[in-house]
């Protein structure tokens, strides 16, 4: 009879020690979600929301405090978790300067996320009153009528931003791996509890988590070859693997490399929504609640494309003439699909997720430049995009059907929009700004994150693709100014909307999306030095 | 190819400007235009005394300008040109270009001109704009015009002058059109914009072929050099001045604005379309006189021009009923001659700017006693209803009769020492046929000259009354008859007191260099009494058709020559059908290839697109199978896209 638990506490084991500030962001994020989760066991059915509310945002906040803090002391951690002589506890996390940067982003963005999911001064807010309700069914009814919150999507948000946050620091494939699935199964369920259109938002919940699982295997497996190749998942290990200064690997194996880093890419290409694997997107955008969309649309692409930037300047530098002309055939179809097929559509939060999906290939541009200034380029673009894009959806989760008892779900077919410039000129007015910077139109923010990832692609030899960017970006402008055109120039023919008066946190996230919008177009060497500064990884 | 003008001239060299005096001349140009803003910004606050202040800054223009001359004046003649650097202009980077001012004697003579002439202007206008609500604006931009005229003749390069044409341009179109409610005078106002625009394009090609060939658009370096320019490149310049020349100056082909600028206020007509700017032309080619002399062809194409135009004018002047139009097209007629014999070179230089200066004086008094004349019959221009005015108005008659004599060029008027010189001129420059047609042109130009301007004057002052009973002709105040006494002055005396004694040639010789006479093919006084006889000729016919005879109010038919002067030789009919329509089909075909061709091509690549999306779109079946399939055939050609890489 053997013993179940034969292995003895290993003697030599050395305690990892870890440097506390530097994980201080991620650990108050969670600390928060746990806080919000006992809450909502505990806290009063009246008080939930509000209490909810307020750990969320002091948890964010205090999080992009600390985050404030690194960037203050101008703190470069290698590894939060020094390693062992023998490296069993690898150094998971690195603090590195593009991990502050995309973690402050990530912050700032999910705090105007936040502010735009606590809105509920028309109709009770985005969200269903009870999620395992039957869509349109009695107990539906009687939750909606006993006024029922659902303010689980608070602790949701909060496990969310903290594998957001973990994710384009994990300097290893487990850690992020873990962070990957920490930041996407809240979000999978957030999908699910739009207030109306119920079947739809469910629909698009499980769309997303079947087709995320799908490409989360494909992750898994890629990191699985890739260790097979390195025998090692940290992403220095990997990389000393490709240029065989490290660990001799087998000859014969590249195999293992060339699958592995495709289906790695896979796993990161569906998360960013770059053509072919962002078919789940504006199925998703669509139905889920649009304070989620926005949160997701900012927040997922800063993630995603952190831990891209990550794997490729960190882990695969040596491999990539491999990879590249696979990537760049991804970037170029990424550019086309979503800027040719935003122009059919009809819906704007379609319309406004294909117009992600080509801002996700005009990033790649930015990421296949490799080089240093494509690095800072990535970082600027994203911080300006997720402005611009939460203010968008805040802006769609305000313009309402007019219902006979005052206003009803939300207009988003794009004829509600005709002849919004007359009657609603403040909105119309910072749609269109936030549409002329997806435009990338001069003296916006929009402009300057093009100019930076084209400019890098183009000093970089990847001319080509700056050249179909730039023609996809007029392609793109097309349907962006047709909603200006509308909005303007055309009397009212669809059936009637109008904008709801919003609350306190939507008005506070639009206008800060406008100034940001407009600050980073007429100045944005505000940002361009930070970003800058940032750019250079650690192994 | 033979030059025109075979031998060399010696001009003086460009000494600094030196002397509180000098110095200053800025001056000149800034009085007029810190007149003009201050009558502009001023508005209606300055509506009492803005034409006074206009009136000032003109004559202390005057008076600064005559004192220049006096200062010149008591220089040797060779340390009379003068260069006076203001600021710099335009550095970029190897090119730099001073704004700077060149007081010689041709630029002072225009100076004392321009400021006399148009000083006695602004007082007539006093009176005559009086009961016009808008005088201050009038006032604002003859002031205006009076700048920009003197930085045109003031300047030391090209571009500055380039600044002074555009300015004169300007003011002409806004006094043209100063009575712009009435349709029909906003039209000619645009009409003579847009064709001054024709010609002020060749300046700016000269301008930039200067540029090219010398690296410079001073005065200073261009004109010293343009014997060392290849002759291409000087006739390429010769000939784009001209053209801009033909425009400020209305020559043939250029000369159909002209007519309808007398759309504006009879004082702006005197100023602007009689003494002044029309005569730019003239300075400019006098000014040029070096790059001419070093292009033949151009120098005969401006002998060719002028010959034109002054026969041109004079048979357009003939069959005209208006008063102003005759006079206008008399205007063209002598510019004409001037522009002959500016590019006959040599001693033409100095009949040109002596005729431009005696003509400056009489023709603004002959306008002004038009003005005069319509100011007592109700602002009726037609001559047909005018007849025996000169009782009522006497001073008019007896300023516009010396005003007439001085056109004849009856000794010893004005006009016939200048006019006299230009056709002896034309009879004694070149070899061959050239002498004989040119010396022709300006022979029979005189003789129908005196026909047109006798007409003229018959036809408004002699005969028979023909005024409608309405109308009771009376004399103008003195403010209006005193500067045409003035002006009548000019017309009895001034070509005398310049011509003897070689007066005017030996203070323009620094400018024009050493000149020498040549001898005419018919000798100097058979031919000056030929002249007179044709001059006689053509007193006498209009005496028999419009003193002697009765006129008829309304124009007879007359014969198909009158008919075509009537309709300035079919000139509007010309430029329409060589330009105006061609232009139009132009435009509309390009319209045609826009709306058809760029965006019909731009259209079906948006449908195409569109076309493409739509079909993009149904790969979005909203069935979860299809998206994960499409999933795994997107990593399949993934995983394949690597390994091809590497296979």
């Amino acid at each position: 009879m053997t013993p179940l638990l034969s292995v003895p506490v290993a003697a030599d084991f050395v305690a990892p020690t870890v440097d506390y500030v530097a994980v201080l962001p991620m650990l108050i994020v969670f600390g928060a979600a746990i806080v919000a989760v006992l809450v909502e066991a505990f806290a009063p059915r009246a008080s939930r929301f509000s209490i909810q509310v307020g750990v969320a945002l002091v948890g964010l906040i205090a999080a992009l405090g600390a985050v404030g803090k690194l960037i203050v002391d101008g703190t470069r951690v290698e590894t939060a978790g020094i390693p062992a002589a023998d490296g069993t506890l690898a150094a998971s996390i690195v603090i590195d300067g593009p991990a502050i940067f995309l973690q402050g982003t990530i912050l700032a963005l999910s705090i105007l996320a936040v502010l735009t999911m606590t809105e509920r001064s028309t109709d009770g807010g985005a969200f269903t009153p009870q999620a395992s309700a039957v869509p349109g069914s009695p107990g539906e009814g009687a939750a909606r009528r006993v006024g029922l919150v659902q303010s689980e999507v608070f602790p949701l948000m909060l496990f969310s931003v903290g594998g957001m946050l973990m994710f384009p620091a994990s300097n290893d494939l487990l850690t992020m791996f873990v962070a990957l699935e920490v930041f996407s199964l809240p979000l999978y369920l957030l999908c699910g509890l739009a207030r109306r259109r119920r079947l739809l938002s469910q629909e698009a919940s499980l769309k997303y988590f079947l087709l995320g699982a799908f490409s989360s295997a494909f992750f898994l497996y890629g990191a699985a070859l890739l260790y097979g190749f390195a025998e090692s998942v940290r992403l220095a290990d990997i990389a000393a693997a490709i240029t065989g200064t490290g660990r001799p690997a087998v000859v014969g194996q590249d195999g293992l490399l060339l699958l592995g880093i495709a289906l790695l890419a896979v796993g990161l290409l569906f998360k960013v929504g770059a053509a072919p694997f962002h078919i789940w997107t504006p199925d998703v955008y669509q139905g889920a609640p649009t304070p989620v969309t926005g949160f997701m649309a900012a927040c997922t692409k800063v993630a995603a494309f952190g831990a891209m930037l990550r794997v490729v300047y960190v882990a695969l530098p040596g491999a990539r003439w491999d990879f590249m002309p696979a990537l760049w055939g991804v970037a170029i179809l990424t550019m086309v699909v979503g800027s040719v097929i935003a122009i059919v559509q009809t819906d704007v939060k379609r319309m406004l997720a294909y117009s992600s999906i080509a801002h996700a290939g005009f990033l790649m541009t930015g990421v296949l430049a490799i080089d240093k200034i494509g690095i800072s380029g990535v970082l600027f673009y994203l911080f300006v995009y997720g402005f611009t894009t939460i203010g968008a959806f805040a802006l769609v989760s305000l313009v309402r059907d007019a219902g006979e008892d005052g206003v009803g779900g939300e207009a988003t077919h794009l004829s509600q929009w005709a002849g919004l410039g007359k009657r609603h000129p403040m909105a119309a007015g910072a749609f269109t700004l936030f549409l002329l910077a997806m435009a990338g139109i001069p003296l916006t923010s929009g402009f300057m994150g093009k100019y930076a990832v084209f400019s890098a692609a183009v000093s970089n030899g990847a001319w080509v693709l700056a050249l179909i960017g730039v023609l996809a970006s007029a392609v793109a402008a097309f349907f962006y100014v047709r909603v200006i055109v509308l909005m303007y120039f055309s009397e009212p023919s669809g059936s009637a909307s109008v904008v709801a008066t919003p609350g306190v946190g939507t008005l506070f996230a639009i206008l800060l999306s406008v100034v940001v919008t407009i600050v980073l177009g007429i100045a944005p060497t505000v940002l361009f030095g930070p970003a800058e500064a940032a750019s250079l990884f650690l192994p | 190819m033979t030059p025109l003008l075979a031998e060399g001239t010696t001009r003086a060299a460009i000494g600094a400007a030196e002397g509180a005096l000098q110095q200053g001349a800025w001056l000149l140009v800034a009085l007029p235009l810190a007149g003009a803003a201050l009558l502009l910004l001023g508005g209606r606050r300055t509506d009492a005394w803005g034409h006074w202040l206009a009136v000032a800054a003109s004559w202390g223009a005057f008076v600064y300008g005559a004192l220049l001359f006096l200062d010149l004046r008591s220089l040797a003649p060779e340390e009379r040109v003068r260069d006076l650097t203001l600021f710099s202009w335009m550095p970029a980077g190897g090119f730099q270009l001073d704004a700077g001012l060149l007081l010689d004697p041709l630029s002072l003579a225009f100076v004392l001109l321009i400021t006399f002439v148009g000083s006695l202007i602004h007082v007539y206008s006093v009176a005559y704009m009086e009961h016009d609500d808008d005088r201050r604006r009038f006032f604002a931009y003859l002031n205006l015009f009076v700048a920009s005229m003197l930085l045109l003749v003031l300047a030391n390069s090209y571009a500055l002058l380039y600044v002074g044409w555009e300015g004169v341009g300007l003011a002409s179109y806004l006094l043209i059109g100063f009575w712009n409610h009435n349709p029909v005078y906003a039209t000619a106002a645009k009409k003579a914009f847009v064709m001054n625009r024709v010609g002020d394009f060749g300046l700016s090609v000269a301008i930039m072929i200067m540029f090219a060939t010398f690296g410079t658009v001073t005065y200073a370096g261009v004109l010293p050099n343009a014997g060392e320019g290849s002759t291409n490149a000087m006739t390429w310049i010769g000939l784009a001045l001209l053209l801009g020349a033909c425009g400020k100056s209305a020559q043939f082909p250029l000369q159909a604005w002209l007519g309808d600028a007398m759309a504006g206020p009879t004082p702006v007509s005197a100023l602007i379309h009689a003494a002044t700017m029309v005569t730019a032309g003239v300075y400019l080619v006098v000014r040029s006189g070096p790059i001419y002399e070093a292009a033949p062809t151009a120098q005969l194409a401006v002998v060719i021009v002028g010959a034109v135009t002054l026969l041109f004018g004079a048979i357009v002047g003939c069959a005209k009923d208006d008063i102003k139009k005759a006079l206008a097209a008399s205007t063209m007629s002598q510019i004409g001659y001037m522009m002959l014999a500016a590019g006959l070179g040599g001693i033409g230089y100095v009949f040109a700017i002596m005729h431009l200066l005696t003509h400056g004086f009489f023709k603004a008094g002959m306008f002004l006693g038009a003005g005069s004349v319509m100011h007592g019959m109700n602002d009726s221009v037609e001559m047909r209803r005018y007849g025996a005015l000169s009782g009522a108005m006497k001073t008019t008659w007896a300023t516009f009769g010396l005003g007439w004599l001085a056109i004849l060029g009856v000794p010893p008027f004005s006009g016939f020492f200048s006019k006299d010189g230009i056709i002896e001129t034309a009879f004694a420059t070149g070899e061959g046929w050239r002498p004989w047609v040119f010396g022709m042109a300006t022979l029979i130009g005189a003789g129908i000259t005196a026909f047109y301007m006798s007409r003229l004057f018959f036809m408004t002052f002699q005969g028979r009354k023909r005024w409608p009973a309405e109308a009771h002709p009376h004399e103008s105040p003195s403010l209006m008859t005193v500067p045409m006494i003035i002006l009548a002055v000019g017309s009895v005396a001034l070509g005398g007191f310049l011509f003897v004694g070689g007066r005017f040639h030996d203070w323009l010789e620094p400018v024009t260099g050493a000149v020498e006479e040549h001898h005419p093919v018919i000798a100097k006084y058979p031919l000056m009494g030929l002249t007179l006889v044709l001059v006689a000729v053509g007193v006498a016919l209009a005496w028999r058709q419009y003193w002697q005879a009765e006129v008829p109010q309304t124009a007879p038919r007359g014969s198909w020559i009158t008919r075509a002067a009537r309709k300035d030789l079919y000139q509007d009919d010309v430029n329409e059908a060589v330009f105006m329509r061609p232009g139009q089909y132009l435009t509309r075909s390009l319209v045609f290839t826009d709306t058809k061709g760029v965006d019909g091509a731009v259209g079906g690549l948006a449908a195409a697109v569109g076309g493409l999306g739509g079909r993009l779109r149904r790969w979005q079946s909203g069935l979860v199978r299809t998206y994960a399939a499409s999933m795994l055939a997107g990593v399949v050609v993934l995983l394949l896209g690597v390994l091809a890489v590497r296979g």
